[in-house]
């Protein structure tokens, strides 16, 4: 074991002081110290992509990087997705669409979708296939997950 | 987005209502067992090596480490079956004196954090005498194996056998016998969320609270409290929020008996979360036989008798409650699918290995035998020089009921018109002139068809059948209005992820004149659920469905017994509409809302007449019922590098009346998607000595968005007089027809080489390996 550091994570625009090992994740450390357990955890060694978050504009697998590298960065968990009681146009499409069936990979979906969307809102439909295809679901085949983003997609590219 | 409301006229049942159990899984509210924070955390030391006796286990001083010698008093895990000369064998709940698979749990390290735990527990050093295990289930049958466990001779845990009466004289007047050798190699179930357990004391109570990803919370009480010996009224199982299980979460875990046992013992509260490595080599696998299957057929490609050698590897353990023999048994019982064939023989047996225990996964052997079946069907047709939907038509039943000659009754379903429906839709005779000009230009497309029977919703008679200790099939739901005029359906099913507290709501909703939205569907805590069996085996909407529709009738004869005393009309005249009882003809009416606070608050004024409060319960116990479909996948394989590309994907299917067609058209994406892995990908692979070579999802290949092509569903409803609600169940049809149509949609791209694929994944390795095999031939 070894010391902790002392670090602030700014999450879905509130700090939260903690203090990590150096080996702590960052999936660790929202889930465990800042008790945002929206975002879960499927691998641990960034194939399913279930932990994904958004840190500073880009989504990242929180299980691959470490939660002292993140500090004083800007996090987006599945908890900020909504303003209040209105959803994303993300989170509605996925409803909408039975984009989710039991829910465990859906907040990494829903950033990972969010992520590019917002980065690049132009994609094309096969660019955006291939992002989809980092992420694992077992669950819904795909098919309404795909047909949930390209949605959101437009929806978010009609309010801009 | 509006609101879904009931059109005039309308039902709740038939309609894409969004489902009620989205909005906190969208916004990060699920919650899930490793959401829990405990005061300990538990880390399980795990045997490296596939057999050997244990000499010694040396901890770091100071470390909390528990091994079965702390375990005093504790009994094995003992699944039972009395029939098909099932022989017990027991499992440690930590190993003891010897070893049986890699990744068998050895020791359980508690620490104040998950970090020490697993530190602590990487310094054990477990010192095994290794010697030779049996991986193979046809090295475990050979003769002079070794014996896996000391009263199983020859390593056979279970066998069934069956010939019927004119077998032997039908067999020696066939036409022409075919032959199909298959393998389906080992896969895990791979639910996104691994294994979890969370066991909390309760000082005030002296009871523990136990959460965990399970399918089955009550039997999971059950079976802790008799392996632990304490009473089950001391123990609440809670299965909150389940990310996926697919049978693999049905079966007792011995983790989750140690988590119990600590609470307990040490009266506090401790957690487990098993890691994707843990759930690779330890969390149960499934699959993995070996089928030989021989078709007898007269001169006109009809099928008269069918000859079944099934061979199951179940593992180094039987599963809790079902048995390994859920497997072998079911590929026995099952085998003649959907097709008419009155003279079957079939030896069937469960083989006892050293590698990790067998647990259910989706489809449970039908997944195999529809592959082997329609690979027959596939080959025989070639043989006759027939097509195959051709040999299809000569041998699907269509006359119904049907007995089987295992005596299984096949209720009124569309063999033939999904498949024909499935050709209709394909457009056959455009894709075979599409693929004969991609031929030409060096390009090898195929398309396969898959035709199958899913029993689901089957209840006690046909476990009872299979000699189960635990015989499961009924389930109970409670149904109540409380005072504020609000509906509670407690359900003994225990669904995670399937939508059930939408589909059942639909169904209540319809018999009370209300909104699904009113209707709170509770399930999976042993102190709220009434005892159930849990999901799994397309049952949940059909019995537990079947258990609500009957706790409905009863509220609304009681809704309408009040109304008729209240509004002083006949009952007759009474209709349930828009949350209020009405009197038909006329504008009187009461709201449900100030019935409720009649039927508690002012009981005085029944007189007697009425029983106070609104809670009625309803039982249902069917025989079960078969849904059917037609599976097409078209696939386009590089015969360069044996790559296969699902280009296309159809389903014609007939699960009788559909309650939510939204969700009913997920269960079949997300089974066909598990059944594509199953055909090409995912396979879990053991070297020689028992190690396991596929422990991260980089090498255990789940599909992804790239893998699954576009799927087109079409649906038939028949309205079985088998099922109440005339739902029939499709949890597992797509994951059971999937790789049979993908499968020989690659033999019928590879035809111009004369191969045959007959071993699932078919890996580009495999596919290579047949085609370099066929050219040194050539």
């Amino acid at each position: 074991m070894t010391e902790k550091s002392n670090i602030t994570l700014n999450i879905n625009g509130r700090n939260h002081a903690i203090g990590v090992e150096p080996r702590r994740t960052l999936a660790d450390a929202i889930r465990e110290d800042c008790g945002q357990t929206g975002t879960h955890i499927g691998c641990e060694h960034g194939v399913c992509g279930a932990c994904t978050v958004i840190v500073d504009g880009e989504p990242v697998r929180s299980c691959l990087m470490f939660a002292v590298q993140a500090a004083g960065k800007k996090i987006r968990t599945v908890e900020g997705l909504a303003k209040g009681d209105e959803l994303h146009p993300m989170q509605r499409a996925f409803m909408e669409h039975h984009g989710l069936q039991c829910g465990f990979c859906t907040p990494g979906f829903l950033m990972l979708a969010v992520g590019v969307l917002e980065r690049e809102p132009d994609i094309s439909n096969e660019d955006l296939l291939d992002v989809l295809a980092s992420n694992l679901c077992r669950c819904t085949g795909y098919q309404n997950i795909i047909k949930a983003v390209r949605a959101a997609a437009a929806e978010m590219r009609g309010a801009r | 987005m509006s609101a879904p409301t009931k059109g005039s006229g309308t039902t709740w049942v038939g309609r894409a209502i969004r489902r009620l159990e989205d909005p906190a899984l969208v916004t990060g509210q699920g919650r899930f067992t490793a959401d829990l924070p405990a005061a300990h955390w538990v880390r399980f030391v795990r045997s490296s090596v596939a057999v050997g006796k244990i000499t010694n286990i040396a901890a770091p001083e100071g470390a909390h480490v528990i091994t079965a010698a702390d375990l005093k008093g504790v009994k094995r895990i003992r699944p039972m079956l009395h029939k098909f000369n099932y022989i017990p064998v027991e499992q440690p709940i930590l190993a003891e004196d010897v070893v049986r698979f890699v990744g068998e749990p050895v020791a359980a390290v508690v620490a104040m954090s998950e970090e020490e735990a697993e530190d602590i527990a990487d310094q054990i050093e477990v010192e095994i005498a290794e010697t030779k295990p049996l991986v193979d289930a046809r090295d475990a049958i050979a003769k002079g194996a070794t014996l896996v466990h000391a009263q199983v001779p020859i390593n056979v845990i279970v066998e069934g056998k069956v010939r019927t009466p004119d077998f032997d004289a039908t067999w020696k007047g066939a036409h022409k016998i075919i032959k199909v050798d298959a393998r389906s190699r080992r896969q895990n179930a791979t639910p996104m969320e691994a294994r979890a357990g969370h066991a909390i004391y309760e000082a005030s109570t002296g009871r523990v609270t136990f959460t965990c990803t399970t399918q089955m919370p009550h039997l999971m009480r059950t079976a802790i409290a008799d392996v632990l010996g304490f009473p089950e009224s001391d123990l609440r199982v809670i299965a909150p929020d389940v990310g996926g299980g697919f049978g693999q979460k049905m079966s007792l875990a011995p983790e989750y008996v140690v988590l119990v046992w600590l609470a307990r013992k040490f009266k506090s509260s401790f957690a487990w979360t098993e890691d994707r490595r843990e759930n690779l080599i330890a969390g149960f696998h499934s699959r993995d036989q070996h089928v030989t299957l021989e078709g007898a057929f007269d001169k006109n490609a009809k099928l008269v008798a069918l000859n079944a050698d099934i061979l199951a590897n179940i593992g180094a353990y039987s599963c809790f409650p079902t048995t390994c023999g859920v497997e072998p048994l079911m590929a026995m019982a099952e085998m003649p699918g959907p097709y008419d064939v009155r003279q079957y023989a079939c030896l069937s047996r469960g083989v006892i290995t050293n590698t990790c225990p067998m647990a259910p996964y989706r489809g449970v052997s039908r997944p195999v035998i529809t592959f082997v079946l329609e690979r027959l069907m596939d080959k025989a047709a070639a043989a006759f020089g027939i097509d195959p939907i051709e040999i299809r038509r000569r041998n699907l039943i269509d006359k119904f009921p049907y007995t089987s000659a295992m005596g299984l009754v096949f209720d009124e379903a569309t063999y033939k018109q999904t498949m024909e429906m499935a050709v209709e839709h394909i457009g056959l005779p455009a894709f075979r002139v599409r693929q004969k000009e991609a031929r030409a230009k060096g390009r090898h497309l195929g398309i396969g068809f898959a035709t199958f029977s899913e029993r689901t919703g089957y209840g006690s008679p046909a476990f009872a059948a299979r000699g189960m200790e635990i015989t499961p099939g009924w389930e109970t739901v409670i149904l109540s209005i409380d005072p504020s005029g609000f509906v509670e359906a407690r359900i003994g099913s225990s669904p995670h992820g399937q939508g059930l507290r939408t589909t059942l709501a639909q169904i209540i909703a319809d018999e009370l004149g209300i909104t699904p939205q009113l209707i709170k569907v509770i399930h999976g805590d042993t102190d709220r659920a009434p005892y159930g069996w849990g999901t799994f085996a397309s049952r949940s909407l059909v019995i537990s469905g079947g258990a609500t529709l009957i706790a409905a009738r009863k509220v609304r004869a009681k809704l309408i017994k009040i109304a008729s005393h209240m509004l002083e009309a006949a009952p007759e005249d009474i209709v349930l509409e828009d949350g209020a009882a009405k009197v038909a003809g006329t504008d009187r009416s009461i709201s449900i809302a100030k019935m409720a606070r009649e039927a508690y608050h002012q009981t005085h004024r029944f007189k007697g007449e009425i029983e106070p409060g609104i809670t009625e319960t309803g039982t249902y116990d069917p025989p079960g019922t078969f849904s059917n479909a037609c599976h097409v996948a078209i696939v386009d394989v590089d015969v360069e590098t044996g790559r296969v590309a699902v280009e296309k994907f159809l389903v014609a299917e007939d699960a009788g009346l559909i309650i939510n067609p939204m969700i009913a058209d997920g269960q079949v994406h997300g089974g066909i998607a598990q059944g594509i892995g199953n055909a090409l990908l995912e396979e879990i692979i053991y070297d020689s000595d028992g190690g396991i070579l596929t422990a991260t999802l980089a090498d255990y290949l789940p599909p992804t968005a790239h893998e699954i092509p576009p799927i087109e569903l079409h649906h038939i409803e028949t309205h079985t007089s088998a099922s109440i609600t005339k739902a029939k169940g499709l949890g597992e049809g797509g994951t059971i027809g999937a790789p049979a149509a993908v499968i020989n949609a690659i033999n019928d791209a590879l035809s111009p080489f004369g191969v045959s694929i007959d071993e699932m994944p078919a890996t580009p390795q495999r596919i290579r390996a047949a085609l370099r095999a066929a050219g040194e031939a050539a």
